[in-house]
């Protein structure tokens, strides 16, 4: 494994169990379990951009949370920088949770919600120094918000340090929430869907923005998002999960140019292309995902799967190599010969 | 033109009398056609006026909102000059809509079979029996199973819920279908769900469908002819085929390089490339530039610009027989009579 990952995930599973009846607890039965993160591994060098993708309840939120200490993992263990976050103290030094929240942040996908109505930007973006007690005076808080809005763009600093967050349009407001998350200096930065809410115009801004902060200042993100239509403007590696698992990463362009794992080709191909001329074959899959209460045996997809075969229905695909750093969970997805292997950078051995 | 449009909105004007008693006009002179079996795309970001055209088209604005002027002709027959009850007979018969949240336009206490029956009945369309039958029919058509028809709509999944609206819009059978947003809250498999339906369907009953979306990929998919909105008037309006591969408003230009092209993302640089963005944002509708309405954030405004809007005009390739317009005053002056 890299040493110098801002950030290493090894067979982090999450369940969450579900509430017993009483005639659940008068009956002693062992409480239902959903596998929202089922083994999932990936490792995030320092200023490298990592897109965790896939449809809503694919588990990409449940295991973002769960790295910054927002959900308790139930299997596996979560490094930050070597330091592992929850576990046993058995397992290595530990980090604080209040270290790793000052380390890491977190921009949320709503910018109507995710802002105090009632403080002004000022407030907002200082608060989390005062929760740190990293600014001593009410001056040097005051500069250090200042430069933060800044860099989130929202310049001159000084037009918006009194308003409101209804004075703010969308795309400001989601400048202000990265800017409360600057404040701190992050080396690490989770964004859930932090542009599905915004205008067209002003998510290529907010995109823009976020990959600024990662040439100029070396934060690595973690980017979550369902739109495959954005990752290859912004991320160096891509992850496609479905229900719990991660089913084919590897670098963006890699997955994008030869995508190997059906259900990925299926998402890639209903991504809406914005030209007429270029109204492609579409693998449009029927029903929805299944149940993760009533999960299918062998691969998770093989039901929905347009290319399965018998063994799908029993055997359960673990990741391999098909090239390089580029690895697909599919029974039918030949993996790399031995040579390729052999070149195969040890670093980026992942998955699960 | 060789077919009678279906629907004709002519130089529709409608305003919004705010709280503070000042007057936003959400829409100027906004026009725009819709043949029979055609899919229209209305686009444009928040608050260019897409959904108040639903809305003023099907009478169905706010009590603060009035519309000031225009005519929609709905087969020749202007919608506006109607009472109110003659309107009554028009909606949903003639025209229906599939609204955005599927679980805030549903009545959460009433099966979802019921509702499609009661959109039946209120009509009079036919007898309870009939009724029945109909129900059975278009719940079989959109794909919903039999075992979950007298479900609640909390018991639905968000892509069932779009499919039982869609649904109860084909309840009467209309001629035209407006769809707004229908598939924003959804997920991209369930949206090309929904699509690949509203397709099947069009195909089925050769009913008009008007799609209002911000999703220019969405647009391109689906529709026949593109209506671009900003600040509640209509820069640009063509076949989607030229809108797309020849835009001539600049706002056009800029929205289309702003949205990422996802047939060419695996072609990019390593570590990625920034997207063009549209410096700026809209205008306030209650603070319209006196000029063209994206001259504060154009950049290749001239001093034409902020004295005049300019009017649409015809940038179709000639010979074409494309109705392809943009209001620009780089393109050009209006022929007199132009529309």
């Amino acid at each position: 494994m890299s040493t110098d990952a801002i950030l290493e995930v090894r067979h982090l599973s999450v369940e969450f169990p579900l509430r017993q009846g009483i005639g659940d607890l008068i009956h002693r039965r062992q409480p239902k379990v959903v596998m929202a993160v089922d083994d999932v591994s990936f490792s995030l060098g320092p200023g490298e951009v990592l897109a965790l993708a896939g449809e809503s309840g694919c588990g990409k939120t449940t295991a973002a949370r769960t790295l910054i200490g927002l959900g308790t993992a139930t299997r596996g263990e979560i490094l930050f920088k070597g330091r592992r976050v929850g576990g046993d103290a058995a397992d290595g030094p530990a980090i604080s949770l209040k270290e790793l929240r000052q380390r890491a942040q977190i921009v949320f996908q709503d910018p109507y919600e995710s802002l105090n109505a009632r403080a002004t930007v000022l407030d907002i973006v200082a608060e989390p120094l005062v929760v740190h007690r990293l600014a001593g005076s009410a001056q040097e808080r005051l500069e250090r918000v200042r430069l933060a809005l800044e860099e989130a763009g929202l310049r001159p600093a000084d037009d918006y340090l009194k308003r409101h967050p209804h004075e703010l349009s969308g795309g400001q407001r989601q400048r202000a929430v990265i800017a409360s998350a600057l404040v701190l200096a992050p080396e690490l930065l989770l964004a859930d869907e932090p542009v599905s809410m915004l205008d067209v115009s002003i998510r290529a801004e907010i995109l823009n923005l976020l990959n600024a902060l990662r040439r100029s200042r070396g934060i690595s993100i973690l980017f979550i998002t369902h739109d495959l239509g954005i990752v290859g403007h912004f991320a160096d590696r891509l992850a496609v999960m479905y229900l719990g698992r991660i089913v084919e990463i590897g670098p963006t362009r890699a997955v994008l140019h030869d995508p190997q794992h059906p259900y990925t080709r299926a998402l890639l191909s209903v991504v809406p292309v914005p030209n007429p001329r270029l109204r492609r074959q579409r693998v449009i899959l029927q029903g929805e995902t299944p149940n993760p209460l009533d999960l299918p045996a062998g691969c998770r997809f093989h039901p929905r799967c347009p290319i399965a075969v018998a063994a799908c229905r029993t055997a359960e695909p673990d990741l391999t190599t098909v090239r390089d750093a580029h690895r697909v969970a599919c029974l039918l997805v030949a993996p790399a010969s031995d040579a390729d292997q052999a070149t195969h950078d040890p670093a980026h051995h992942e998955g699960g | 033109m060789t077919e009678p449009p279906l629907l004709s909105v002519r130089h529709l004007t409608t305003e919004f009398t705010l709280a503070d008693g000042q007057v936003a006009r959400a829409l100027e002179d906004v026009s725009f056609d819709v043949l029979p079996g055609q899919t229209v795309g209305l686009v444009g970001e928040s608050g260019c006026g897409k959904t108040t055209t639903l809305l003023s088209v099907m009478r169905l604005l706010p009590g603060n909102g009035r519309i000031s002027g225009g005519s929609v002709l709905f087969k020749g027959t202007d919608l506006l000059t109607l009472s109110e009850r003659e309107m009554r007979s028009h909606r949903w018969t003639d025209i229906a809509v599939v609204f955005q949240g599927a679980m805030n336009a549903l009545n959460p206490v009433m099966k979802i079979a019921d509702q499609i029956r009661e959109a039946i009945l209120l009509h009079d369309l036919m007898d309870r029996k009939a009724a029945d039958r109909r129900v059975d029919d278009l719940l079989e058509l959109v794909g919903i199973p039999r075992a979950r028809r007298n479900q609640y709509p909390h018991q639905y999944s968000g892509g069932m819920r779009q499919r039982a609206m869609i649904a109860m819009a084909l309840a009467c059978s209309p001629d035209l279908l407006f769809a707004d947003e229908p598939t924003t809250a959804l997920d991209v498999m369930i949206q090309a769900q929904v699509f690949e339906l509203f397709k099947r369907i069009q195909a089925e009953f050769g009913l008009a469908i008007v799609l209002v979306t911000h999703d220019l990929g969405v647009v391109a998919e689906m529709c026949d002819v593109v209506v671009v909105m900003y600040g509640g008037m209509v820069a640009e309006v063509g076949p989607a085929d030229s809108v797309y591969n020849e835009p001539q408003h600049p706002y056009t230009q800029r929205l289309l390089a702003a949205f990422p092209d996802p047939s060419q993302s695996a072609d990019l640089p390593e570590g990625g490339q920034d997207l063009a963005t549209i410096p700026g944002t809209p205008p306030r509708l209650n603070a319209l530039p006196p000029g063209c309405r994206f001259e504060p954030r154009c950049e290749r405004r001239i001093d034409r610009c902020t004295e005049a809007s300019p009017a649409l005009v015809d940038v179709a390739v000639p010979g074409s027989g494309a109705r392809h317009l943009a209001a620009c005053h780089l393109l050009g002056e209006p022929e007199a009579g132009d529309a």
